[in-house]
């Protein structure tokens, strides 16, 4: 269990317009969001000494960052090959790095021209190789086509309807409207998720986060470093990573798994909460991976918001709206502000709990969750400010 | 044949092999641990109950349920799957408690039901590879 309560911070963040034609290198948009952070933190390249990435074979790798920021010093890197299962992992990989000695400041970052470059969302390696020789033949490629079949059967086992769906879409694209960064402002009704084309049932195009260019990035220190620093220091309180048992070959792949109605975070949500010593009814604000609208129900659930199969109804209630119980997904989520893999989630957090998210501030939040992943394994962090 | 078919085609390899060779003949085949006896789907090398990787190959009944199912109707890629949209992909658990992947036909995706009873039929899509796809039963 994450036994480093408070010991480590977020200290600086930084992030690049968000777009589907940024017409930049990789490299520069890493580069770009990790000065960004640097200089939000008021930290000089030379301190930083660690960095952790991911990559789904479509970012550059941290050598290349630090040699473009001169960041020299560096002495502990992660470039890890991973999906959004890992935007909160790279974080808490960074304070072990950390607590072990191997690193003092580490930049974490996730860069990706997610539309223009390699699309996530297009499919994967064509030929039918490894575990893929399972699925491909079948015409079962896409992620939306993965997880689809999940939402599927949580509508089977529970009853969960498309317009439970749709609720997830709106209020995305509602809190969205208060975010310049966002890339879909235009607020939409229910009836324009209904209209919305059918790409894989259960799933409508609205169901579907968006395709983004753009990079992220987080520096994480020690607490007592961060004090220090520009900022106001955001806390890692608790951190799990996991999931269920025979979590598949590959990210797609969960032939094996035993209930498709249950993701990862029911795995997880013990773990996480014991870490950081608080539990769900704890929380001001919520980031919820959501690579599709599905997947927020799946996770409301496994994290204990709601008991399982009532995602549905929990969400219909208004209980994820702004001026709900749990505000979740205050910039719009990876539905409509953008898809950096999950670790634009991550910024979003640390504004709300510095008081920086302008007009769509959470008056008074203290304690956010943050979430990462959607199917067999995943991650989250609890961060106080 | 072959030239024609556009589709993603498995690549067979050494833990899998034998399981195409039962697709080409029209015989759906399971790993099955010779210690444990527990059967297991895809193939892999090794028995995730007891560690074994003794095995050997057991032929399935071929009947199982609809366990879930999408419809594909946005085509990926495009000019591969266009004349496909739309098709059903399911989960299908067998009789003997392992799930595939795979296509339900003979069948319009508005009939598709949870549960739904359904028994394997082999497709021939090239010279060497027979795919196991359901209809209902």
């Amino acid at each position: 269990m994450w036994s480093l309560r408070d010991k480590y911070a977020i200290a600086g963040i930084g992030h690049t317009n968000y777009s589907s034609r940024s017409g930049r290198t990789v490299l520069d948009l890493a580069s770009e969001a990790c000065g960004k952070a640097l200089a939000d933190a008021g930290l000089m390249a030379a301190e930083i000494d660690g960095f952790v990435s991911y990559t789904f074979n479509d970012s550059v790798p941290a050598m290349a960052v630090a040699t473009q920021l001169g960041c020299n010093a560096t002495r502990y890197v992660v470039d890890l090959q991973a999906g959004g299962n890992a935007a909160n992992l790279v974080i808490q990989t960074a304070a072990m790095a950390i607590e072990a000695g191997l690193a003092n400041s580490v930049l974490v970052y996730r860069a990706m021209n997610g539309r223009s470059g390699f699309r996530l969302g297009g499919g994967r390696e064509f030929r039918a190789q490894g575990i893929t020789q399972f699925t491909a033949p079948f015409g079962w490629i896409t992620y939306p086509q993965a997880m689809a079949m999940w939402c599927r059967r949580h509508m089977v086992k529970y009853g969960t309807t498309s317009e439970h769906l749709g609720h997830v879409a709106v209020t995305c694209r509602a809190n969205a409207g208060l975010n310049p960064r966002a890339m879909k402002r235009q607020p939409i009704t229910l009836d324009d998720y209904f209209a919305s084309r059918p790409i894989v049932e259960p799933f409508r195009l609205l169901d579907i986060c968006l395709e983004t260019d753009g990079a992220c990035a987080v520096l994480v220190t020690s607490a007592e470093r961060a004090r220090d620093l520009k900022q106001r220091p955001v806390r890692i309180l608790g951190a799990a990573y996991g999931g269920g048992p025979q979590q598949g070959d590959d990210l797609f792949d969960a032939l094996r798994w035993p209930e498709h109605a249950t993701n990862y975070a029911a795995y997880i949500a013990d773990e996480l909460w014991r870490s950081a010593g608080v539990g769900p009814q704890d929380i001001d604000v919520a980031e919820i991976y959501d690579c599709f609208t599905y997947s927020v129900l799946a996770q409301l659930e496994g994290f204990g918001f709601c008991k399982p199969g009532e995602g549905g109804p929990f969400v219909a209630s208004g209980a994820i709206a702004r001026d709900g119980s749990l505000p979740v997904n205050t910039h719009g989520g990876l539905l409509s502000e953008g898809y950096i893999h999950g670790l634009n989630h991550v910024i979003e957090a640390v504004q709300q709990l510095r008081g920086e998210a302008g007009p769509r501030q959470i008056q008074g939040a203290e304690l956010a969750l943050t979430t990462a992943g959607a199917m067999s394994c995943g991650s989250a962090l609890v961060l106080r400010n | 044949m072959e030239n024609t078919y556009l589709k993603p085609l498995p690549v067979p390899d050494p833990d899998s092999e034998p399981f195409w060779q039962g697709c080409k003949r029209h015989r759906l085949l399971l790993r099955r641990c010779t210690d444990c006896g527990r059967l297991r789907y895809p193939p892999g090398p090794v028995c995730a109950h007891c560690g074994s990787r003794a095995g050997e190959w057991r032929e399935a009944s071929g009947r199982g349920r609809v366990y879930s199912w999408i419809v594909v109707r946005h085509p990926v890629p495009q000019e591969v799957f266009a004349a496909e949209v739309p098709y059903v992909v399911a989960l299908i658990e067998l009789e003997e408690g392992v799930r595939l992947a795979s296509n339900l036909v003979g069948c319009p995706p508005e009939a598709v039901a949870a549960d739904m009873p359904v028994a394997v039929t082999f497709e021939d899509v090239s010279e060497t590879i027979s795919l196991p796809k359901f209809r209902p039963a």
